[in-house]
């Protein structure tokens, strides 16, 4: 499966919003949260909330846990591993979580 | 039978087969227990349920009626399973078993071996013995398709009975009730809940479940079940009267399912249940039992957390550990059709030379019982109907043998001066249960703490304490604090990890530093990256103090979801559409135009409890130009998404009222566009009425105003919501201008002074001195602060802007209103059906079905 991944370029870098999300659409119907964290990084984990049963990650607040970054689900709270897709208040919970990157000031999805 | 052909879904001959017969509640937690164990890898486990779906909770069966789907009550889904390990078959019921060469078989002829079978059947409803029982619309109250059968039936009808007066019997009543038919009840017995509750218990439930107009008959047997004149049924009673009713749901206990027990020689008990010991070994060796269809110490358990148990101690024994299960205890509190209930231990003092206390109120509604020991040492049991507030401490009395204080009765009376006597986390012993959902008891939490758990939420989520039904959280932060207290740790009040103050300290400090943004402050006062608990704590300190445009580019991450979208998001991810209508005051021209917009955009309408017009269903991109159109109506945001003010209801004073003493409207008006955009640690809600009738309800705000024939009388920190709090009356006849003043220092005072998401009701009612301490520094500017309060108010009013209207006006901000950054597509998963003409979220089931109205793309829906 790994063979037929390849690189989505989805924006350009000014469209993200620092320590915030936005969400892209990739493979016609996969939504795709990013974020842009402390100007530098940026992250990828899907949209879908499985606690929420909503997209919308892209929507919550970021922040750290004891240097994890996160994001919040802007429904109920929990928090979600923006480099693992782990849910940090469910152990039974991830989502997934999408290898990203910045080439030529594009941003980069590997799905 | 063909039990020749023995499939095995997974061959592997090192792995045990653990094959469980039934899905429901029980069975489920035992495969849990199974998989999330250490030797989870040595099994290999097949679940046959003879339902059309994995298991549910059935405990909250009626809430299928209040708007929660199927899916909403699962408790585990396939994928779950599958990620488990698990096989499992639907629609599988079992009809065979062979003990000597350890088969089942399922009615469809599928044969599965196992090493050790696990009979988690439950139980099913009994039916009384009445001719005409099986008459079309007489049902049960079971399983999610006996719901979906009793909500068809429900559809042609208009009068509902339930026979049985017990626990369940009264859960089936709501959900009937709620389904909108007249609503009966008839028991055998001459009370309601006749094994939980005592006679006068019992009286008191009956009156406030008859207040709700469900009707009661006790001690009525049905004879017989005719056809009726008005109605599908008559119902004939032994004593010769009769009812009439459409449907009837017959919820008179329950029977084990012990069939299988029953035909392939397994111990019985003599009425019915599968014999089992201290392990839930049936007279089988490699048989287990649990749950309802077991029979321990000739008891059958009709409640879910003894099953758990059963399950628990199951799945260690086959792991070859000596769990062992030694009864349960019955106790149950929970809220049945709003009135809330409480049963311990023995409710009925049947224990022999047991003395009681009783405390009724007829007033307030409330009984409550307790049974004590002879030697009035140790409580043996409890009844508590209205209030249930004593419920937890009276458990812990009972369950852990904790002797009695010197007044036993202090516990259920009303404190009426000073304190109860409240019972200390310290004199729990270690064994006390302190989470009943997960068994979590005072001894695990400070094996929890010695393991470095020194924060609440590490603990909670390392013990699980307090995340099933919540109630035991009061208790375990006691417990907490107690044993941090006692190894010499100060409780942390800090915010959150990034900030070591809270938020009467970082609002000094924004203040006084003069900090604009969060970057400056987490720099210099704080660490890391911040999180959602500080990060909207900060930004609504900031618009308190500074009031910028909250979505500078600063403060845009610090906002939660509503703030950034500007709407209130709703459980799909859409949001609400909120204009303010000050006073609750509009003209038609406004009001037409509301209802274009809605109608162009197809947006679900709705009053609210504020004198307002909610509009739902709003996608995230179909936001800016939805309130262009209403901004070039003359409108502006209500903030109805902030934690800011919200309305200011209304009734229409002198002016139109003929009781009317002061010009209310005019007042409501006048406040509203004050206030409007004030951001606060908790949303506020204003209420003016022009006499003591009290119309717009006043006394249920943050700050209610009621007109006299002097002037206004000001009422702060009432509240409703989920504690109501009733206002206190804070001045009275003031004029105009000192009621603004009041109101303005009052309401900067708290803004300063309060934690975050405190309501004023919890803030004053924590504010040390209470009301006369707040009076004195309003009123008697006892701090000399006064001159501040007012001049930071006047400078928020000053600085008002229309969020909405600062934002469609620039290109940059209405961009992060795209659903996607590099699509014109919408949310595929945002779906609607209609309901009453408008519409409404589809349910995830409707979405499979396809059951959704077409969606109109925002490019077509464009005002041109």
């Amino acid at each position: 499966m790994a063979n037929n991944k390849s690189w989505h370029t989805v924006c350009h870098k000014q469209d993200l919003i620092t320590d915030a999300g936005i969400c892209a659409l990739i493979n016609q119907d996969e939504q795709v949260a990013i974020f842009l964290i402390n100007n530098q990084q940026v992250y990828s984990i899907a949209n879908w909330d499985p606690i929420g049963q909503a997209n919308v990650l892209s929507r919550g607040i970021t922040g750290d846990e004891q240097g994890e970054i996160f994001v919040a689900s802007p429904l109920y709270k929990q928090r979600y591993s923006l480099t693992s897709g782990h849910c940090l208040d469910d152990d039974a919970i991830t989502v997934r979580h999408y290898p990203t990157r910045i080439e030529d000031e594009q941003v980069q999805i590997l799905a | 039978m063909n039990t020749s052909v023995v499939t095995s879904k997974k061959q592997s001959s090192a792995k045990q087969k653990i094959v469980v017969i039934g899905n429901g509640m029980v069975g489920h937690h035992f495969v849990e227990q199974l998989c999330l164990s250490a030797k989870a890898q040595d099994y290999d486990i097949t679940v046959l349920s003879a339902e059309p779906r994995l298991a549910y909770d059935r405990v909250h069966l009626s809430s299928y009626f209040s708007g929660k789907s199927a899916a909403d009550l699962a408790l585990t889904t396939p994928e779950s399973y599958r990620e488990l390990g698990v096989t499992f078959e639907l629609d599988a019921k079992v009809v065979a078993l062979n003990k000597s060469d350890k088969t089942v078989t399922t009615a469809r002829g599928e044969s599965f071996s196992y090493d050790k079978l696990i009979l988690a059947t439950g139980s099913y409803p009994f039916v009384p013995p009445i001719e005409g029982n099986d008459r079309e619309h007489c049902l049960v109250y079971r399983t999610i398709e006996d719901l979906a059968a009793i909500e068809h039936s429900a559809r042609q009808g208009k009068v509902g009975v339930v026979v049985g007066g017990g626990l369940l019997g009264l859960e089936a009543a709501n959900a009937i009730k709620q389904l909108g038919l007249e609503t009966h009840v008839v028991e055998f017995a001459p009370q309601l809940m006749g094994v939980q509750l005592d006679k006068s218990g019992g009286e008191l439930l009956r009156a406030m479940i008859e207040a709700l107009n469900v009707k009661v008959h006790t001690e009525k047997a049905t004879k017989i079940i005719t056809d009726g004149q008005n109605c599908n049924h008559r119902m004939e009673f032994a004593d010769g009267t009769h009812l009439e009713t459409d449907l009837i749901l017959f919820s008179a206990g329950i029977r084990p399912y012990d069939n299988l027990a029953r035909d392939f020689d397994l111990a019985l008990g003599e009425r019915g249940g599968i014999v089992v010991d201290n392990h839930c070994l049936t007279s089988d060796q490699d048989i287990y039992a649990i749950g309802e269809c077991a029979l321990w110490n000739n008891f059958i358990f009709g409640l879910v957390a003894p099953g758990y148990q059963m399950a628990k101690v199951a799945a260690a024994h086959i792991q070859g550990e000596d769990k062992q299960f030694t009864g349960a205890d019955m106790s149950t509190k929970l809220k049945l059709m709003g009135v809330d209930v409480g049963s311990i231990g023995d409710a009925h003092g049947k224990t022999p030379q047991a003395r009681s206390y009783t405390y009724e109120n007829q007033v307030a509604q409330t009984y409550k019982k307790i049974v004590v020991s002879p030697d009035g040492k140790h409580l043996l049991g409890a009844v508590l109907v209205g209030d249930t507030g004593d419920y937890d401490t009276l458990l812990q009395y009972a369950l852990n043998g904790i002797e009695l204080p010197e007044l036993p009765e202090s516990l259920i009376l009303p404190s009426l001066q000073g304190e109860k006597p409240a019972l200390g986390a310290e004199s729990l012993p270690d064994s006390a249960t302190i989470c009943s959902c997960h068994n979590v008891t005072k001894g695990d939490i400070i094996s929890a703490i010695d393991d470095g758990n020194t924060e609440l939420k590490q603990l909670t989520s390392c013990t699980k304490a307090s995340t099933g039904c919540g109630g035991c959280s009061a208790l375990l932060k006691n417990v907490f604090e107690a044993e941090l207290g006692k190894r010499g740790v100060e409780v942390k009040k800090d915010l959150c990890q990034h900030f070591a103050y809270n938020r009467t300290e970082l609002f000094h400090i924004i203040k006084a530093e003069q900090i604009k943004t969060f970057e400056q402050l987490i720099s210099k006062h704080g660490h890391g990256l911040g999180c959602e608990i500080c990060k909207p704590t900060v930004a609504s300190i900031l618009a308190s103090v500074w009031n910028d445009y909250i979505l500078e580019d600063a403060h845009i991450p610090l906002q939660d979801t509503n703030d950034i979208f500007l709407g209130n998001m709703q459980k799909d991810g859409t949001y609400s559409v909120v204009p303010r209508i000050p006073g609750g005051e509009i003209t038609p021209d406004k009001l037409i135009v509301i209802g274009e917009v809605a109608k162009q955009y197809n947006l679900y309408t709705k009053i609210t409890g504020g004198q307002r017009i909610d509009l739902f269903g709003a996608r995230v991109e179909q936001l800016p130009d939805i309130w262009k159109r209403l901004i070039d109506a003359g409108m502006e945001t209500g903030h109805a998404y902030g934690k800011s003010l919200r309305t200011v209801k209304s009734c229409v004073g002198d002016t139109w009222c003929r009781y009317g003493v002061q010009d209310s409207m005019s007042m409501a008006i006048f406040l509203e566009e004050r206030y409007k955009g004030l951001r606060s640690p908790h949303k506020l809600k204003f209420a003016v009425s022009g006499c003591t009738r009290e119309c717009a309800e006043a006394q249920s705000k943050d700050i209610g105003v009621i007109a006299t024939e002097h002037g206004w009388n000001l009422y702060v920190s009432g509240n409703g919501g989920m504690k109501p709090r009733h206002a206190d009356l804070f001045a009275t006849d003031l004029d105009d201008k000192t009621l603004v003043q009041y109101i303005d220092r009052y309401l900067m005072f708290y803004i300063r002074m309060a934690d975050r998401l405190q309501r004023t009701s919890v803030w004053l009612e924590n504010l040390e001195g209470g009301l006369e301490y707040a009076k004195s520094v309003v009123i008697d500017d006892h701090l000399g602060i006064n001159d501040e309060l007012e001049a930071q108010m006047q400078a928020i009013v000053a600085s008002y802007q229309c969020e909405w209207k600062t934002t469609i006006n620039n290109p940059e901000k209405v961009k992060r209103f795209r659903q996607f950054v590099n699509s014109g597509k919408s949310d595929s998963n945002v779906q609607f059906v209609t309901e009453r003409a408008q519409i409404r979220p589809a349910r995830e089931e409707e979405k499979h079905r396809g059951e959704r109205i077409p969606t109109l793309d925002i490019t077509e829906n464009r005002p041109v």
